[in-house]
């Protein structure tokens, strides 16, 4: 308790109010003193972060390279269309927004599933299309309703297209969506930024293999932005590089004849330039439409592509392994040779079977061939002579003379994923199987060896590998199918130098027996009906590879079913003299090789040489130029923007 | 005849008071044309009332400020239960009282009510102040207080119970009794956060680590924070701020327009408005020392605090020392309740001020 007088209230109010306002100096000093640091102190890096506010860098992607032939015709474009695309951070409900688009734009059942699955494997906050190629009334139609649909825009966006569709689908491959595997490829070539906007990623074929050449620089565009991200004016702009064009060692004409002339047959043929290496056709049939995966194929299309019993998602060419069946035998004579094991003139006398260990490994001809040299063997592909060569020559012989000629290993075409094949020998038995008394190589097994039968198995690839090695004296390239690169700003080309692989070391006396007894082939012998008034001289090999067979029993094919049935077989080269051109066609379970491989053999060469076109077919490139003439091309690779004012506004 | 209506309007005004009032209303308007020029016009109208409001305010005598001190404070204590029983829930806060014609936020009258009531109530007591009466005011205080909280609205029962500590402390609460209270206070801290609401919890959270929650609670002050940093020494100039013109600063005409005066004014500017506010608070420290009455003196003072409670509330919050409470920058914020409760201030002020010197003649 206390008695105040006036006074001593007054002083002691003054002394409370002056304790106050020296409290709230000391406040204002602290303030102060924080605001020194914030704007002194700390300035570079609030200043830093403001502008990481304000500035947004918008990638704007490079247009990909073209892919064309040898002679210009263009595989692989882009063109521009608009698409109705969705943000869906920046939409509530997106069915119900899915739902008022649909009032007025068509979108079907198999957009939005393909909408669901982009939103599934996407984690960027990035804008998706609900509709690709709108009209343009569709475009108007829809900016007149855009203030009713916030976070869907209208885009102007490149799509690649391959504009022949199926044609040489296994060679150009696909693009499709960026998936974490592809992210793991960008970031192993550290190509993270170049990649920021880029939703498209190779997946096959030339695609895959030379993605980061087509796929370009990335441009940037810096663009000041508000707390919303939208954008409020455009500082600077680096413009994007556009991919580097490819152009092949391919014909189109001739890729297109071959593939017509599988028909509805499956099959592979590899086409090979003997002096380069170059590919100049290279089929696997079925194909499939590329076009399928760009803007992201539907669950239930890939099922019916990757279940089908036709199996068209394989590349036969290169990861298709087959017997090669009697084409084997030329190069089993050129082992002969090569290592002393025969003679061209050495004769044999052919019963029409060969006894081996009890066992009768059976001609194709009945009674046999009667005496037969070499030369003979090879033309009417006599079978027991070459049962009895394998037992002489011994699996190990047989198995280093063939690997340097490259079968069962990897060609090194550029094309990722090739499969080895098998090339059987004492230590591939081995490392094959587990068990010890598998482990071990009979005898008896290198007999069928010899007919290119057993456990043989290659990829097409490497049968025309080993032709067209056979066709250049010995000397071996890398098969490949870009011929050269085109940097798209400079105009600067890089071609792919051919590359001889080895130079085996082969006698050019046997060579060019085995390239006459070849010729036979087609003049005299198995081949001679398909190459009937040729009007060139082409050396080839007949081959009819078993599928499957019937212990003891003659096997009857036209009884069997579709898939047993034998494949058949063709390798050539021409002109004989100096060859141009190597081929090898595999047909799968076509029958007889004679008729079933040689006649493709025949359109291709005629085409090749002659100029000539099989009877039916288009007299030029018109189907190609046509194709062509669909849809504006956008090949000048001018850059598209997103298009925020569409046509109609 | 012009001049004598002149002089006579101006008569009850305090020169040095007006002057950095003005200069503070200049930096307003200043900084409202780039932080949201839109609003221009409508401050100017809520200017134009509060600056009515201070004129009549301050040509009301002190004796009379006193006799409505008691029904004032009634009325706010009414308004505050009508609030808690009837009143408007917008934004999750139960504030305001639809009156019918017009809406009011009963708790924004208590910012001037309290202070009024306790000076009152020490003035009442003047002869023989007893710990008792400390103990009355401190009911007196908490009670609206405590309604305040209850809405919830921090920012205002931080201002009201600022307010009424003011007088209480100024009318010589004992030293003993204040360090007591700031021991009770630390002791209790734990049990006061239990009572807070989550939002409350997570704003004095976000402000240990604003960068915990960047996109959500911490936003704000992340954003003012870098506002402000990258204002540097001179200022980004007027309506340059990237981070004010761009909406990165969030209630910018409103709460955190600090932010956007900072980014654009620099560390200089800064200067210049904790000197005005300094000024402005020692002018009305000068006139409370001087005033009359222990009533005068302790409202006086008390208004002149709440002005600085105002500024450094704001100040801090907006720079990332203080939580985020909804408390406006004074005189500058877009707002008319607040403007009119502040000025409402000055006027009193300067009517305390006037009376000063009639007494002394």
């Amino acid at each position: 308790m206390e008695f105040n007088n006036p006074q001593e209230g007054l002083d002691q109010f003054r002394s409370r109010i002056t304790i106050a306002g020296g409290f709230v100096l000391l406040c204002f000093t602290l303030l102060f003193g924080r605001f020194v640091w914030l704007q002194v102190i700390k300035h570079d890096y609030y200043q830093t972060r403001a502008e990481e506010n304000r500035i947004s860098l918008v990638p704007i992607t490079p247009n990909r390279g073209l892919i064309t032939d040898r002679n210009g015709v263009v595989l692989a474009r882009n063109y521009s269309a608009y698409t109705l695309e969705i943000t869906p951070t920046q939409v509530a409900d997106i069915e119900a927004t899915i739902d008022g688009l649909a009032e007025f734009i068509d979108i079907s059942a198999k957009d939005r599933k393909r909408f669901k699955k982009l939103m599934d494997e996407t984690k960027r906050l990035e804008s998706l299309p609900i509709r690709t190629r709108l009209t343009d009334q569709e475009v108007a139609k829809f900016i007149a309703r855009r203030f009713r649909f916030p976070g869907v825009d209208i885009k102007a966006r490149l799509f690649r297209q391959y504009p022949r569709g199926a044609f040489a689908s296994h060679i150009l491959g696909y693009i499709g969506r960026v998936t974490e595997r592809d992210q793991g490829r960008i970031e192993e070539k550290e190509a993270e930024a170049n990649y920021r906007g880029t939703d498209h990623f190779g997946k096959t074929g030339l695609e895959q293999r030379y993605e980061f050449d087509l796929h370009g620089i990335t441009g940037f565009e810096q663009v000041e932005v508000d707390a919303g991200g939208h954008p409020v004016r455009t500082l600077a702009r680096t413009a994007p590089i556009p991919g580097n064009n490819l152009t092949l060692s391919i014909d189109a004409k001739l890729q297109e004849i071959a593939e017509q002339a599988f028909g509805e047959r499956r099959g592979a043929m590899v086409a090979i330039e003997p002096a380069t290496g170059g590919i100049l056709a290279m089929v696997s049939v079925p194909n499939y439409d590329p076009n399928q995966f760009v803007d992201g194929i539907t669950t239930a299309d890939w099922e019916v592509l990757n279940t089908s019993a036709d199996k068209p998602m394989v590349n036969r060419a290169l990861n298709g392994a087959y017997p090669p069946g009697s084409t084997f035998k030329p190069f089993m004579a050129l082992g002969a040779l090569t290592l002393g094991k025969r003679t061209p003139t050495q004769a044999i006398s052919d019963p029409g079977f060969y006894n081996f260990g009890g066992h009768h490994f059976r001609d194709d001809k009945k009674g046999g061939h009667g005496s037969v040299d070499m030369y003979k063997s090879i033309v009417v592909s006599c079978d027991t002579y070459y049962y009895m060569l394998a037992n002489d020559m011994g699996i190990d012989n047989i198995s280093s003379f063939m690997g340097q000629l490259g079968f069962g290993s990897r060609t090194g075409i550029d094309i990722e994923g090739e499969s080895e094949g098998v090339l059987p020998s004492q230590a591939w038995k081995k490392k094959r199987f587990r068990k010890p008394e598998q482990q071990k190589w009979y005898a008896g097994e290198t007999i069928s060896i010899g007919i290119g039968q057993g456990y043989n198995a290659y990829t097409p690839i490497q049968l025309a590998q080993a032709t067209a090695t056979l066709a250049n004296n010995g000397v071996m390239f890398r098969p490949h199918l870009v011929k050269y690169i085109t940097n798209a700003k400079t105009g600067e080309k890089t071609p792919i130098e051919p590359q001889p692989l080895k130079t085996l070391a082969l006698k050019q006396e046997h060579i060019d027996f085995i390239k006459n007894a070849m010729v036979g082939v087609n003049k005299e012998g198995t081949g001679a009906r398909a190459f009937k008034d040729a009007g060139y001289v082409a050396g080839g090999k007949t081959g009819t590879a078993q599928v499957f067979s019937y212990k003891g029993a003659e096997h009857k094919t036209e009884r069997m079913a579709a898939h047993l049935r034998d494949h058949g077989l063709f390798i050539a080269f021409a002109p004989a003299d100096k060859p141009t051109i190597a081929l090898a066609i595999l047909v799968e379970n076509g029958g007889f090789g004679a008729q079933a491989a040689a006649p493709i053999a025949r359109q291709v060469l005629d085409y090749y040489l002659l100029g000539k076109l099989p009877k039916g077919a288009a007299p030029t490139d018109e189907a190609a130029k046509e194709a062509d003439e669909d849809i504006n091309d956008v090949s000048d690779n001018s850059n598209v923007k997103d298009v925020k004012k569409g046509p109609g506004e | 005849m012009i001049r004598n209506l002149w002089l006579k309007l101006i008569a009850p005004i305090d020169g040095p008071l007006m002057g950095f009032t003005a200069l503070l209303l200049l930096v307003a308007l200043f900084t409202m044309a780039s932080a949201s020029p839109e609003r221009m016009s409508t401050q100017l109208v809520n200017l134009g009332v509060a600056l009515v409001v201070m004129r009549v305010v301050a040509q009301i005598p002190p004796q009379r400020l006193m006799r409505l001190a008691l029904p004032t404070y009634l009325i706010g204590i009414l308004l505050l239960v009508a609030v808690a029983l009837f009143g408007d829930i917008s934004k999750g806060a139960r504030r305001w009282l639809n009156l019918g014609f017009m809406r009011i936020q009963p708790s924004e009258l208590m910012k001037i009510a309290m202070p009024l009531m306790l000076a009152w109530y020490f003035q009442k007591h003047e002869a023989m102040l007893r710990l008792r009466d400390y103990a009355v005011a401190t009911l007196l205080l908490l009670l609206p207080v405590a309604l305040i909280v209850k809405q919830p609205d921090l920012g205002t029962s931080v201002l009201v119970l600022a307010a009424g500590f003011f007088v209480i402390f100024l009318a010589g609460l004992p030293w003993k009794i204040i360090l007591g209270l700031i021991a009770a206070a630390a002791g209790s801290a734990p049990f006061a956060w239990n009572l807070l609401h989550d939002y409350q919890r997570q704003r004095i959270l976000t402000l240990l680590d604003p960068e915990k929650d960047p996109l959500g609670k911490g936003f704000h002050i992340i954003q003012s924070t870098i506002a402000i940093g990258s204002g540097g020494m001179l200022g980004k100039g007027w309506g340059q701020g990237t981070q004010a013109q761009l909406e990165f600063i969030p209630e910018r005409h409103t709460d955190f327009i600090f932010a956007v005066y900072s980014e654009e004014m620099g560390l200089l500017g800064n200067f210049v408005l904790l000197v005005l506010y300094a000024l402005l608070i020692g002018r009305g420290i000068m006139i409370s020392a001087n005033a009359a009455t222990l009533f005068t003196r302790l409202l006086a003072g008390a208004i002149t605090l709440i002005f600085f409670t105002y500024a450094f509330v704001n100040m801090g919050m907006v720079s990332g020392i203080l939580p985020v409470v909804g408390v406006p920058l004074p005189f500058i914020s877009y707002g008319g309740t607040a403007l009119v409760t502040l000025c409402l201030g000055i006027g009193i002020l300067m009517s305390i001020s006037k009376n000063r010197m009639l007494v002394q003649k």
